[in-house]
């Protein structure tokens, strides 16, 4: 029975609890990129520097309180940056759109030319962020770390595993379902919202209703670099900052919108926690899991590892080459990626 | 002057002329139809009376002012409301929300106006809260219609309303026309029921290459045997 506990803490702590944080933050960014693909029909590419941009910006800002001696402890000043990082990122957003974007808009490019110029943005901004703050690796959570540690865990039940709740992690958590809650209550609920999904639902209708395109699109930009600057920060502060991964985490949020049916925002929430359950347990050594589970004399002698944590951005690749191959429209979706 | 008039209308989308000084008018509280062959321009010439194909000779007015060159939304503003022949609903919305995305540009009322187009199609009231998407042809052509008025448009134009749609539901169609046209909108009406379509027109033209061919009150043209026998088939 104590086996079994301790088997069950086990996965919790380093899987079921991991992976419902990361696939928080996964989900907030494939949101911000299903949303601005159903209304300007384009795959942003330029979405992880917008992460990265928002991240750089909740630093800066967490600096500067610091140096002002102002926290909220025992939370993480990021958290009281984080207005901040959201309106930068989409100041600059909406700058782009309006000097970028909007000048391949009114000539009514293809799709496709519109995915090259955020990629091209996409190399501008990650050049950016690593020139102004550079490129190493910066941590910048200075909240309290543990809601419950390991050790506490330990001594309070007497198990042999301990189970430890971050203050991040519950940070994430609950950010996240306050975001999607809002965003959901804003789409199905208030008359802007609507006239965004009437927008995505059916342009020329929503020209024939009298719905202002530039309105909604601006209203999708500011929408997109909110969750952006606050799915960077709440990764950031889980982990740590660095641009270079802020790059790669395009990767799998590209995979959860897709798999989740791009352009429908459930589905992309849902492609979220898909890619991040896959990545944390297809990169976690079980030894220790079956060793509480199995007799003694069953003991596994490998690490039981189906691939080693470096190569957990394939796995984002492999959910959506099968995804693209079995299901193009994705698990919940019916409009073709 | 009709209350609305597409005068000699010329125009086409690339080079080549599609319209070739058509003219199509429309009075208050009265229903005109327009039919001809396949590829006669009809759904042309009822986008070129809402502003969405450019003309290089003649004009649209509406109430007596010149409105040739103002940008579909505009018109919206002016009182007109088109319903386009596909893709005419936010299939994803429910039936409600089409409605409220009609009604948009209003401040207010619209609440009102939703009850006035559930009066009118009662069946839509009980699908209030479908997708659009989901319905029978016949219903959807219903909310396209209901969207279009929310507005309260003083035209309403409509491009083939009843394609897609099951006999008995063209008939039942026809008769809301009919209602909507009694309570003093201007109905511009492009069919392919041809038949059915002029026994409610007040004026019908028959399109052909671009060109009226024929123009006259909706029985007169019914009753014309060269029109019946060259378009609605003897």
């Amino acid at each position: 029975m104590e086996n079994l506990l301790n088997a069950v803490v086990l996965a919790a702590n380093y899987l079921v609890i991991p992976a419902t944080t990361y696939g928080c933050q996964i989900a907030l960014g494939a949101l911000g990129v299903t949303l601005i693909f159903s209304v300007l029909r384009f795959s942003n590419f330029a979405h992880g520097e917008m992460m990265s941009f928002g991240t750089m910006i909740t630093i800066f800002t967490v600096w500067g309180l610091q140096a002002a001696g102002i926290s909220i402890q025992p939370l993480s000043t990021a958290l009281l940056a984080l207005p901040v990082s959201i309106a930068a990122t989409i100041a600059v957003t909406l700058l782009t759109d309006r000097w970028v974007y909007r000048f391949y808009r009114v000539r009514r490019v293809e799709p496709i030319i519109m995915v090259i110029v955020s990629a091209g943005l996409m190399f501008f901004f990650s050049g950016l962020t690593r020139f102004v703050i550079g490129p190493e690796d910066r941590n910048f959570d200075d909240g309290v770390r543990f809601i419950i540690s390991a050790r506490e865990f330990k001594e309070r039940t007497g198990l042999a595993e301990g189970m430890s709740f971050r203050t991040t992690q519950a940070a994430t958590i609950i950010v996240a379902v306050a975001c999607v809650a809002l965003l959901f209550w804003f789409l199905e609920r208030t008359r802007t919202g609507k006239t965004m999904r009437a927008y995505a639902d059916n342009e020329d209708l929503a020209l024939l209703s009298g719905i202002d395109p530039e309105k909604v699109v601006m209203l999708a930009w500011t929408i997109a670099a909110s969750l952006a600057a606050i799915a960077g920060t709440l990764y950031g502060m889980d982990k740590s900052y660095k641009p270079f991964v802020y790059q790669e985490l395009l990767m799998p949020i590209f995979a959860a919108a897709i798999a989740g049916g791009f352009g429908n925002p459930l589905g992309a929430i849902a492609g979220g926690f898909l890619v991040a359950f896959s990545e944390v347990a297809l990169t976690y050594p079980y030894k220790r899991l079956v060793s509480y589970l199995v007799p003694p004399s069953w003991q596994p002698d490998g690490l039981l590892q189906f691939l080693a944590t470096d190569y957990k951005y394939a796995i984002s690749f492999f959910i959506l080459i099968i995804v693209l191959f079995t299901r193009p429209t994705g698990l919940l979706g019916k409009r073709s990626a | 002057m009709a209350f609305l008039s597409g005068q000699d209308m010329t125009g086409g989308y690339t080079g080549t002329d599609i319209l070739r000084g058509c003219t199509v008018e429309v009075e208050k509280g009265e229903i005109s139809v327009v039919v001809g062959p396949n590829g006669a321009g009809k759904s042309t010439a009822m986008k070129a009376v809402f502003g969405m194909l450019v003309l290089r000779r003649g004009k649209v007015i509406l109430d007596g002012e010149d409105i040739t060159g103002l940008p579909p939304q505009l018109r919206v503003a002016r009182g007109m409301s088109l319903v386009p022949q596909t893709h005419n609903v936010f299939a994803s919305m429910t039936v409600e929300e089409n409605l409220e995305m009609g009604g948009v540009t209003r401040a207010q009322g619209v609440a009102e106006t939703i009850g006035e187009v559930f009066e009118l199609f009662p069946v839509l009231a009980e699908k209030r809260r479908q997708p659009a998407g989901e319905l029978s042809g016949g219903q959807r052509q219903q909310v396209a219609v209901g969207r279009a008025l929310m507005t309260k448009p003083s035209v309403l134009i409509l491009d083939e309303p009843t394609a897609g749609v099951s006999p008995i539901v063209v008939h039942e169609l026809f008769d809301k026309v009919i209602e909507i046209a009694h309570r003093g909108v201007a109905i511009l009406m492009v069919e392919q029921n041809a038949q059915q379509a002029l026994a409610i027109a007040d004026t019908g033209y028959v399109l052909v290459q671009g060109e009226n061919r024929f123009t006259g009150s909706g029985r007169a043209l019914l009753a014309d045997d060269e029109v019946r026998m060259s378009f609605l088939g003897g």
